[in-house]
């Protein structure tokens, strides 16, 4: 019985455990291990123990466009997906009629498939689409939103912020439940006006929160992917190129395993530092440390 | 002052949601137009003049989209269960029990979370071709394929992990005192009582596989184990010749079982986002 009793954790751990060494351990290790080999001579044998395809990233111009596209992209969506989503949930949280309805057409974005709402704004985007055509009732020059290399990252862009909306609000929302009321009355009975109100007892009380979608916002802003697969591949002229969409180019397109995994591991190197102040900053309690 | 004030909130939300309806009711007007109508016209029209649900018996005879559909629902389900399951049993432990190796377990399923798969689906690939889980061996394999690499997530583990310590220790003492063992603890003691937890985790891991495009779309190699989000990105090659009533038409077929699923389950997705669950 005693001895049962000690097994008994790890039986339990076992299932996820193998998962895990299988599916991320072994290729954990193996994505460093690999952008450390030279495969240039025979890719079947490659040679442990060179910075071949590290050097060979930083003299690549591809590499660090995709590298400065990357954080562009995270510049464009980040501030707009910490900022208006808290707005909208501001507004949702007011004693109105119709919330739920409106919580849920705000969210549905989320839950619809990346690739669906890619193709909806691949047509959108058209040069004889629907967003040309209120540009130009307006009178303004139509724009190239996927042809134009200066704003084809900004179009992308919308695309994420129209998927993210929805998710980062019910996070707000969950976050205002926890504002005590008094506090409202009390700035109230000082003359805040509405924004004040806000400014001066919302947002210091949702700082944790805010903070806490800064960091995932950026975090999937870094591992942005499918709009642009779906979109505009990469292009024109590598604009809308990204770490992920080089390393996916690199990798199974080219075929380049060693410098498609040391891009991986700068990739990794980047998403670490906003994990890492994520988990241990924002996120203490809901990994119980 | 009151009303004015309620007035400003429900004309700014109400234009939002037009924003969010927009693409889906413009994907939606397209597939509903005839091949008498220039989807491309100028101006746009909203309302289909020459209307027809042609376009939507059309793609289903042309694409497999019902079978694109089963798959993406066999692969979603599985996923589900299994990271139920094995989420469940390593959420315990790491609970509720003192064992050698806790922290490292704990420290290392936390590791996992700050890796994104895109940095190491390379060799996630490479160990899927190793173990022959791929579609070119048969269905089966190919179907594990898909599912195994996602079957279990650090973020269950956590997750269920916090409803295990939210429940009264006496309540498992006490089923050990009638004569219960871990097993039995687990199973008719603990797991009924994280049944809310446990549909959280259930609808985000749902959608999250739903919705999956990159890892199908790497390893795949016949078409008709094509999940949904890959079959729909395929259409636009299929008809390159630009018919978009049928890629519409395709389009919205596949998101009616999520919304469908989204509208039935909604207080879920509300709860789900307050315990701060996964991200789809």
């Amino acid at each position: 019985m005693q001895n049962n009793w000690k097994i008994t954790p790890y039986l339990f751990l076992l299932p996820a455990l193998v998962l895990l060494f299988v599916f991320f351990f072994i290729p954990f290790f193996e994505t460093i291990i690999y952008s450390f080999q030279d495969y240039s001579n025979d890719i079947y044998n490659p040679v442990f123990g060179t910075f071949i395809n590290y050097k060979t990233l930083v003299s690549s111009a591809v590499f660090k466009k995709s590298l400065f596209n990357t954080f562009y992209f995270l510049m464009l969506t980040t501030p707009f997906l910490v900022i208006f989503p808290l707005f909208l949930a501001i507004l949702i949280n007011q004693k109105i009629r119709g919330k739920t309805l409106y919580k849920l057409i705000i969210y549905l974005p989320v839950v619809v498939s990346i690739v669906v709402v890619a193709i909806a704004f691949k047509w959108l985007y058209a040069p004889n689409g629907l967003l040309n055509y209120f540009i130009e009732m307006f009178d303004l020059r139509a724009v190239n939103w996927l042809s134009s290399p200066r704003v084809a990252m900004i179009s992308v862009a919308l695309v994420t912020i129209f998927k993210g909306v929805g998710y980062y609000m019910m996070i707000y929302l969950a976050a205002l439940m926890s504002v005590p009321k008094e506090l409202y009355e009390a700035a109230e009975i000082d003359g805040a006006n509405e924004f004040q109100k806000h400014l001066t007892v919302t947002v210091p009380h949702l700082m944790p929160t805010i903070a806490l979608v800064s960091t995932i916002s950026a975090i999937s802003a870094l591992k942005v992917f499918v709009e642009i697969y779906v979109m505009t591949r990469g292009g024109p002229l590598d604009s809308t190129k990204t770490i992920v969409y080089y390393i996916y180019e690199r990798a199974f397109e080219n075929l380049d395993i060693g410098l498609a995994s040391a891009a991986c591991v700068v990739l990794l190197l980047i998403t670490l530092v906003f994990s890492l102040i994520n988990i241990f900053c924002f996120e203490r309690k809901k990994y119980g440390l | 002052m009151k009303t004015a004030k309620g007035f400003i909130i429900h004309i700014i939300l109400i234009a939002v949601c037009i924003l969010c309806l927009l693409p889906f009711l413009w994907l939606t007007s397209t597939a509903l137009k005839g091949p008498a109508e220039n989807i491309f016209q100028y101006p746009p029209v909203f309302i289909p003049e020459d209307f027809t649900i042609e376009n939507f018996k059309m793609v289903l005879t042309l694409v497999p989209i019902v079978g694109y559909a089963i798959n993406s629902f066999i692969v979603a389900f599985f996923t589900v269960v299994l990271n139920l399951i094995f989420s469940a049993l390593a959420a315990y432990p790491l609970a509720r029990m003192n064992f050698g190796g806790k922290n490292l377990v704990f420290f290392g399923v936390l590791a996992t979370i700050m890796v994104p798969f895109q940095a190491i689906m390379l060799p996630i690939y490479i160990i899927t071709l190793k173990l022959n889980l791929v579609d070119s061996y048969s269905n089966f394999q190919g179907y594990l394929g898909l599912i195994l690499p996602f079957a279990v997530n650090a973020f269950g583990i956590f997750l269920l992990r916090q409803a295990f310590l939210g429940i009264p220790k006496e309540l498992e003492e006490s089923a050990v005192i009638d004569g219960c063992n871990s097993l039995q603890v687990f199973l008719k003691v603990l797991l009924p009582l994280i049944k809310p937890s446990l549909a959280v985790l259930a609808i985000f891991t749902f959608i999250g596989s739903w919705g999956e495009f990159l890892w199908p779309s790497i390893i795949l190699t016949k078409d008709t184990l094509y999940t949904l989000p890959v079959g729909i990105n395929d259409l636009q090659g299929t008809f390159s010749g630009s018919n978009y009533r049928l890629i519409a038409a395709g389009s919205m077929i596949s998101i009616l079982p999520i919304v469908i699923f989204f509208a039935a389950l909604q207080k879920y997705f509300i709860q789900g986002t307050n315990e701060g669950a996964v991200k789809g």
